[in-house]
């Protein structure tokens, strides 16, 4: 059951939802509820934006400004967004074939340009919605309905790749743990000002990856989720072989005195009314 | 005091976006749109506007409709292979009825094609490009005072209809240079889209006015209302039950099909009298009308009719014309696209010759004038 302050934040009118019972993404929208009642945003304020797929029918579901986009291209709309009115808090959900096999590029770019949107990359290893196919996340080895043989693709760091590409917030949880969730949210949700933070939350899809994999139940996945965390701490330690297969949690990169795009394009407009 | 310049069409288009309220651009760059992102990138900031280089051209319009739901005029620009991509989010823009504009700087195609050259490539991907149904306004400016002056009308049907509309024009009237007289603003329309005028509570977000249209609030206006690329019920969320679909899927058509007269628009030189009419539109129509000015002097009675919408097509128009004249002469920059819609209106009353040229030259008046000879 939802927290009771979170409830005003609800379309229950649009509801039953469309995830499976039992799924992950509901504990990530929940999180997500927390985080910006827990923060006080003006609902009117808020911008929720998405892709396509199971993750990507969540701001349906939040009374809030809500945009659901084309596949793969929620960052790139959230950008027109954020520079049409930067006053405009941005929660951009999708998930991991969304965001980093089609939206890929619009990935790497929103966080090159450290634009201030909060990414949530709900990561469950397959696409559900479409029936159970491989995605950039589906572990080496693992079955889908494309990989019936098993995937050979090697599989994508979400939180390293983000690094990478700029963010200056990246952070990782998992739905097992809902509290750290709210926790790492908050914080990417604050840390929009400062410009664009990633969080990748680690999900799960019973119905499709479970079904092929051996943790057709929820609580295959919660259990596997606990048995497999790591908090980054602990992995600092730890050398490449003890960390085969683990998941590590916790913030990756947090730089405070970062400059946001839309701030920084202020700087644009400044010199170009200067100039003219 | 008006003023007078020396733009090249790019820069009319830009120039004239900015002058109907355009604040936003989120483009990539492509041969021989990218003038358009250029000076956006220049003018807008001096406005407070807002200019983004994209990191594709799926990018470029997805940014431009996201501006656009957050309130503010958009547009992107693109050719040939660009405007292929952006079409699955153009039609994003027909069924959300989101206003932006999209100019279409003509190249040769299919795929890349030719860059630098001119073509008329686009006239049916215009109107059948993306998948599903919608109706289509489409601007195919001759000059470079039409590429101001059309390019604030595309922005003025667009917030008017709540839908992307497209600039047409082609590589030589994009890159061609010509004097124009910059109106002073205050002496051409500027429509802006119709805010909702009852309370959030009472918002119901694709419930249309008389006008087929619904209308349209900012995001951060204080109403609190879903997009989606979807189709949905008037509540704006998704739907699979036939009778919702139905009344969706056809008011997008009829809200522009209802004023499809206020719409169309066309030119017409030499008319009063001709048994031969020469229809063409863009590049290709500044050398038709050199053609029958000195075919006229000859005293061949030839006239010239220019479609300025190629979508709505002034078929109705044509329909008449036909049914007075003997020939039609359809000269045009691909493998005859335009010349079906005429095929369609004149159904049959004269004859219809078809002249296209895909080499990625231009129509030389005296190409134009054989074709005239041939049936006069």
């Amino acid at each position: 059951m939802p927290r009771e302050d979170v409830k005003k934040l609800l379309r229950t009118k649009f509801m039953p939802h469309i995830w499976c019972p039992g799924c992950g993404h509901g504990i990530i929208m929940h999180s997500i509820l927390r985080a910006i009642s827990d923060l006080n945003i003006p609902q009117d304020k808020v911008c929720i934006s998405s892709g396509i797929g199971c993750s990507s029918r969540m701001p349906g579901y939040i009374d809030a400004c809500t945009l659901h986009t084309a596949h793969g291209r929620s960052l790139a709309f959230a950008t027109g967004v954020k520079l049409a009115n930067p006053e405009l808090t941005i929660v951009n959900v999708m998930g991991d074939g969304d965001g980093t096999a089609i939206g890929g590029n619009h990935f790497i770019h929103a966080c090159r340009r450290n634009i201030g949107i909060t990414a949530v990359l709900m990561n469950n290893n397959i696409y559900g919605m479409t029936g159970g196919q491989a995605s950039p996340t589906t572990p080496e080895g693992a079955f889908a309905a494309t990989a019936p043989y098993g995937s050979i693709d090697p599989t994508f760091d979400i939180c390293k790749l983000a690094a990478g590409a700029g963010a200056t917030f990246v952070a990782r949880a998992t739905v097992a743990n809902p509290i750290m969730c709210e926790q790492i949210l908050k914080k990417a949700i604050e840390h929009q000002k400062k410009g664009f933070a990633l969080v990748e939350i680690i999900s799960f899809c019973h119905t499709q990856f479970g079904r092929k994999n051996k943790r057709s139940r929820p609580t295959d996945n919660i259990k596997f989720l606990k048995e497999h965390t790591v908090l980054k701490a602990q992995a600092d330690k730890m050398t490449p072989e003890e960390l085969e297969g683990k998941i590590v949690v916790g913030e990756f990169v947090n730089i405070e005195n970062a400059r946001e795009y839309t701030d920084r394009y202020n700087d644009v407009i400044e010199r170009a009314q200067a100039q003219a | 005091m008006a003023q007078n310049e020396f733009w090249q069409g790019n820069k009319a288009i830009a120039m004239g976006a900015i002058a109907a309220g355009c604040r936003f651009f989120g483009g990539y760059p492509i041969t021989p749109s990218t003038e358009v992102m250029e000076v956006m990138s220049e003018e807008l900031p001096k406005l407070g506007g807002k200019f983004v280089q994209m990191e594709d051209e799926i990018g470029g319009i997805a940014a431009t409709l996201g501006a656009s739901i957050a309130g503010k005029k958009a547009m992107t620009a693109s050719s040939g292979p660009g405007i292929s991509l952006k079409q699955e989010l153009l039609g994003y823009g027909y069924i959300a009825e989101i206003p932006m504009v999209l100019a279409d700087i003509q190249r040769g195609g299919p795929s890349t094609g030719l860059p630098t050259k001119v073509s008329q490539a686009d006239v049916m991907q215009a109107k059948w490009g993306t998948h599903g149904d919608h109706a289509t306004i489409a601007y195919a400016p001759c000059s470079i005072p039409e590429c101001y002056s059309l390019t604030i009308k595309a922005f003025n049907m667009a917030e008017r209809f709540r839908q992307p509309v497209l600039v047409m024009a082609d590589e030589v009237i994009g890159h061609m240079r010509e004097k124009i007289t910059i109106p002073e603003a205050g002496s051409f329309e500027v429509i802006d889209r119709k805010k909702p005028t009852v309370s959030p509570e009472e918002f119901v977000p694709y419930r249309a006015d008389a006008d087929d249209v619904p209308p349209m609030p900012a995001f951060g206006d204080g109403y609190r209302w879903h997009v989606t690329g979807l189709t949905t019920t008037e509540w704006g969320f998704p739907t699979n039950d036939a009778p919702d679909i139905d009344l969706k899927a056809n008011r997008i058509i009829r809200k522009v099909e209802r004023f499809r007269d206020e719409i169309v628009e066309y030119r017409e030189d030499f008319m009063e009298d001709a048994e031969i009419v020469v229809i063409s539109y863009g590049s290709v129509s500044r050398s038709s009308l050199r053609a029958i000015r000195e075919l006229r002097e000859q005293g061949v009675k030839v006239g010239h009719f220019r479609p300025i919408t190629l979508w709505p097509f002034p078929d109705k128009e044509i329909a008449e014309i036909s049914k007075r004249v003997k020939h039609i002469i359809v000269p045009e920059l691909n493998a005859g696209q335009m010349v079906l819609e005429v095929e369609r209106a004149v159904k049959g009353n004269c004859e219809v010759h078809r002249k296209n040229l895909i080499n990625g030259e231009l129509y030389k008046p005296a190409e134009i004038m054989s074709f005239i000879k041939e049936v006069a």
